[in-house]
């Protein structure tokens, strides 16, 4: 059987796929860009459904349409506050069904053998053109079973390697985006966690996983495939448990790059152009967001991953000065003074559900004629963009929305700076202190406003503990409370 | 508790300490407000406006200082008021308490408090009730106009129909707050401004509001500005001679004189002597804003406007705030109620005189029966900026070329490397696969590299957007799952009917929240 015409609807497939992704460019053209990305799926999916995939089509349907049902739910009932949570959970379905298809295939190998072992029959087919009896029996077999069927001894070899590969970070991606998951959603402790033997139990399991890959492919069977699969699980459960929540955005774009790169090994072992284009798509997508949000806090992926911030290299520089507390008062006067004013979100913002209260005080400030702008910083929220998106979806205009690099230069000209559920990313020490854990992490220069407020519920340090003197500057003013309560008391005081 | 603001007595002070916006804010933390009748009327301010405000205005002098537990004033007391102090009232004024001796001692002896409004340390948190900045400030602003006003020429220059007009030069002796006022008022409307102070840091601060800042070429350490609380202090006879010598140079030129030099409890230094006086031209104009203290030029009579036999106007009144009386009331209250603010932490209309406090302690000569001037040196430091660090070395044009071209080479060298070491591999892994798998491979990495390029281009607010977009179609999965479920072996459909079950969740809600997402970015 053939299927140009599938092949055909592929390509246009990819090519949607590539401009849904080049369209998110700019807010506009991404409304339109998701239109591409939804019909290139539609299109691959019925390609498949007509061509290779027709067995048991009505049932590939109906549980098509099940599926929609579920993800419909999800998708209109989450809260924008949980898409890091969503986001985690749907990429351990990837990772999932990815080692379901890769048992499937090591399964269909098995049974493809068999069969041509009954008929008497050479397998792997040796090099050179198809015997003509071997021809007359892939015509028997479904579509999938043929396709390994016509395949030589190297390729063979080649599809198993493809297979493990996909199933060990299918595997991975499972229960790293389940802890991921459960430590946004706060079902998990999401502080950093250590078992016992920390890195080496890692380097065990991955150094173990690696001999059952070697043994499965010199022909050890099932079994090898299934204890690596449950190695690979372990990985996946014990790496996420080690890395603390506030580096969640670089762990779940890691695990967004592995869903994708668990599609293109998958893509491989199946032989299926697409799934390679868009595995590699998303794993690199996914990558380059890591990257991002590494550079953003100035540590390298590794370290990340291994979890921790590596402790000062040296006394940290002493902090003078005291912590000032200011009440809703002198707040308020000093935003009716103020003209221009620079507010900067964190996740603290996102935990107590202040992004209403904050773009209603933003609505009231440019209705005064004041100019008022977001600094959002890479890393701030937990997953990429999470600021952007709370933002946009109180109704806060993304024209005001700006990112570190185009703010940062404006902060002197700026009469207030308000600070909200940030912490680690305001923190001068990381430009001042050489010794500071942070040093040499890029961040906002919201001390160089005329004045700066810093919404917080006490005096604590953030996520990774360490003093923030941005607190105790001559300009800075403390104002404690509940961040929602605080701008909602804030509200009917401007003018 | 009642704070009140009588008439002012001294002759020609049209000030008043409390306006009726300030009466409005009083009356925020918790005081009632009291006024003499017709105090604020020299300074446009009518009784009616106070009532408007809630202020109670009550018709004598004497009544208002029997009423008031707080008495706000501009002038340091006269000896008829200083008669009418009781014990435990507060007088909140301009004290001057290191020249008053005798009237700190007579406060003393009736049991009262006074807060100097001259006195209050110069730190940042004070900043909002420095009086002096605030009447410098007029001071230094009313001086420019003062001498436009005596000028005969245009600031700016102009080229008419009827010929070119060159522009005024005006020189400023004394980047303080005053001088940086008259700098800021002289460059708007127009004039060439040139700067001078002894203190070399606030050249940066000059050139900021467009003046030119007289540099003299001389080496000298200064000493560091905010070791005397921000304020200049006396320089050696060597640096005084080479100062003279530079100001003897711009004589000629200058058509304008502004000199605000004061060092804090001394005599106004002599800057302009009366030679330099002699070479300006006729018509040229000198405002000498240290009249008070004997002023920068000799020549210079205190309160009055001279004309010198060679046609320079000296003018040297010393009631340039009072001159602007509406303004310099406005700022001069506003002071008093952030002092009144800092007085009253509770907003209950009581004064707490917490000598814990900084800035409180500093102003505070007169408190409980004991003369707290001097004040001990505040704990925070003066906001005067430090002596700079030198800066970093300039970049000569060859040096920057060199490092381009060496950052360019770096980056081409990395290239190479990157690409040498990937083709490698590729070719590598070509030597063994068979050709249908590099078929695949060879798409792959196209993949990537198209991943690559669009990717760096989505704009970072759209990152949780693209993470939804990328799961909904990485989800395409799916498509393996459905090849494989028409399979004869039952494990392999139940398998696969799973994997099509949960990709196809992630198809829908990955493509739904996104479309949501995007839904909501708005434009303003």
């Amino acid at each position: 059987m053939d299927f140009g015409f599938t092949i055909a609807a592929y390509a246009v497939a990819a090519v949607l796929f590539i401009l849904s992704l080049g369209g998110l460019s700019n807010q506009e053209s991404a409304k339109r860009a998701v239109w591409y990305g939804i019909v290139g799926m539609g299109i691959a999916v019925l390609a498949t459904l007509f061509g290779p995939g027709s067995g048991l089509w009505i049932m590939s349907v109906i549980l098509i349409g099940a599926g929609a049902a579920v993800g419909y739910q999800l998708a209109t009932r989450v809260q924008m506050t949980q898409m890091p949570e969503l986001v985690a959970i749907m990429h351990s379905l990837v990772g999932l069904a990815a080692v379901f298809v890769g048992f499937n295939a090591h399964i269909e190998i098995g049974r493809v053998a068999a069969i041509f072992f009954d008929a008497g029959l050479q397998f792997p087919q040796p090099e050179g053109p198809l015997p003509v009896d071997a021809y007359v029996l892939l015509g028997t077999l479904s579509n999938f079973a043929e396709l390994i069927g016509k395949k030589t001894a190297v390729e063979i070899g080649i599809l198993r390697v493809e297979l493990v590969l996909g199933i060990w970070i299918g595997a991975v991606t499972f229960t790293g985006s389940v802890i991921a998951y459960g430590k946004l959603a706060g079902r998990v402790d999401s502080t950093a966690k250590k078992l016992p033997g920390g890195h080496l139990l890692n380097a065990g399991a991955a150094g173990l996983s690696l001999i059952l890959a070697a043994m499965y492919l010199g022909g050890a069977g099932g079994w090898t495939l299934v204890l690596l699969t449950l190695l690979a699980l372990f990985i996946g459960y014990h790496l996420i448990m080690g890395i603390g929540g506030a580096d969640m955005p670089v762990v779940v774009s890691m695990l967004n790059s592995y869903s994708g790169w668990a599609a293109a090994a998958i893509g491989f072992s199946l032989g299926n152009d697409l799934l390679i284009v868009v595995g590699a798509l998303v794993g690199s997508s996914g990558a380059i967001l890591s990257y991002i949000m590494c550079k953003a806090m100035n540590r390298s992926f590794v370290s990340v991953i291994l979890g921790g911030f590596g402790g000062p290299s040296g006394p940290a520089a002493k902090i003078e000065g005291e912590q000032i507390a200011i009440d809703v008062d002198g707040v308020a006067t000093a935003l009716n003074e103020a003209d221009s004013i620079i507010i900067i979100p964190g996740y603290g913002m996102a935990v107590a559900q202040a992004q209403q209260a904050v773009s209603e005080l933003t609505r009231k400030l440019r209705a005064a004629g004041k100019e008022v702008r977001f600094a959002i910083h890479p890393v701030a929220g937990r997953l990429p963009g999470h600021m952007n998106v709370l933002l946009a979806e109180a109704k806060v205009p993304y024209d005001i929305v700006l990112e570190m690099d185009e703010i940062n230069e404006d902060f002197p000209k700026t009469d207030v700076a308000i600070v909200i559920g940030s912490n680690d990313i305001v923190n001068p020490a990381a430009q001042d202190d050489p010794n500071s854990p942070i040093a040499g992490m890029p961040v906002l220069e919201c001390w160089k406003a005329k004045q700066v407020f810093v919404s917080k519920r006490g005096q604590g340090t953030g996520y990774s503990g360490i003093e923030n003197p941005l607190f105790y500057k001559e300009n800075t003013r403390m104002f404690y409370g509940d961040g929602k309560k605080s701008i909602d008391t804030l509200l009917p005081m401007i003018e | 508790m009642k704070i009140g603001a009588p008439k002012e007595i001294e002759a020609g002070e049209a000030r008043v300490a409390m306006t009726p916006e300030s009466a409005v804010q009083l009356q925020k933390l918790g005081y009632d407000c009291v006024i003499e009748a017709g105090a604020g009327s020299a300074a446009g301010f009518s009784d009616a406006t106070y009532k408007a405000a809630g202020v109670e205005v009550v018709k004598t002098a004497a009544a208002l200082w029997k009423a008031a537990d707080v008495v706000a004033k501009v002038r340091p007391p006269v000896a008829a008021e200083t008669k009418r102090l009781r014990e435990g009232q507060l007088l909140i004024s301009f004290f001057y308490p290191g020249q008053n001796a005798e009237l700190m001692e007579a406060a003393r002896a009736k049991g009262a408090n006074v807060i100097a409004m001259d006195m209050v340390p110069r730190i940042s948190r004070a900043q909002k009730m420095d009086a002096l900045s605030s009447m410098a400030n007029i001071a230094g602003y009313r001086a420019v106009i003062e001498a436009g006003n005596n000028f005969g020429r245009f600031f700016t220059g102009q080229i008419t129909a009827a010929g070119k007009v060159p522009p005024a030069k005006v020189l400023v002796v004394g980047a303080g707050v005053a001088g940086l006022a008259a700098i800021g008022t002289s460059t708007s409307l127009g004039a060439i401004t040139y700067a001078f102070d002894v203190r070399p840091e606030v050249a940066e601060q000059v050139e900021s509001m467009g003046a030119q800042f007289v540099f003299l070429d001389f080496e000298e350490e200064q000493q560091d500005g905010s070791a005397t609380g921000g304020y200049a202090s006396v320089s050696s006879p060597e640096f005084a001679a080479a100062q003279l010598a530079k100001f003897r140079e711009l004589a000629p030129e200058m058509d304008i004189v502004i000199t605000t030099a004061l060092i804090p409890g001394r005599d106004a230094p002599e800057l302009w002597t009366e030679d330099m006086v002699a070479a300006m031209k006729p018509g040229s104009v000198i405002v000498d804003l240290a009249a008070e203290r004997g002023g920068n030029c000799k020549l210079t009579v205190k309160d009055e406007k001279i004309v010198t036999d060679n046609g320079v106007t000296i003018i040297g009144y010393t009631d340039f705030p009072s001159r602007m009386a509406a303004q310099s009331s406005t700022l001069y209250s506003t002071n008093i109620r952030h002092m009144m603010t800092d007085l009253t932490p509770g907003k209950d209309g009581t004064v707490v005189h917490n000598m814990e406090d900084d800035v409180i302690r500093g102003a505070t000569a007169v408190f409980a029966g004991d003369i707290t001037f001097p004040p001990p040196p505040p704990k925070i430091a003066a906001i005067a900026a430090k002596p700079k660090a030198p800066a970093a070395k300039e970049l000569t044009p060859e040096e920057k070329r060199a490092a381009e071209v060496t950052a360019f080479k770096a980056q081409t060298k990395n290239q190479v490397t990157l690409i040498a070491i990937g083709g490698a591999l590729v070719l590598g892994v070509g030597l063994i696969a068979p050709a249908s798998f590099m078929q695949h491979f060879i798409v792959f990495i196209l993949s990537v590299f198209i991943g690559f390029q669009v990717i760096w281009n989505v704009a970072h607010s759209l990152h949780t957007p693209l993470m939804a977009v990328t799961n909904a179609i990485s989800s395409i999965i799916i498509l393996g799952a459905l090849i494989q479920i028409g399979s004869a072996s039952v494990l392999i459909t139940i398998l696969a009917a799973l994997g099509i079950f949960m990709a196809s969740v992630n198809i829908f809600g990955g493509f739904l929240v996104t479309r949501r997402m995007l839904a909501m970015f708005q434009k303003s």
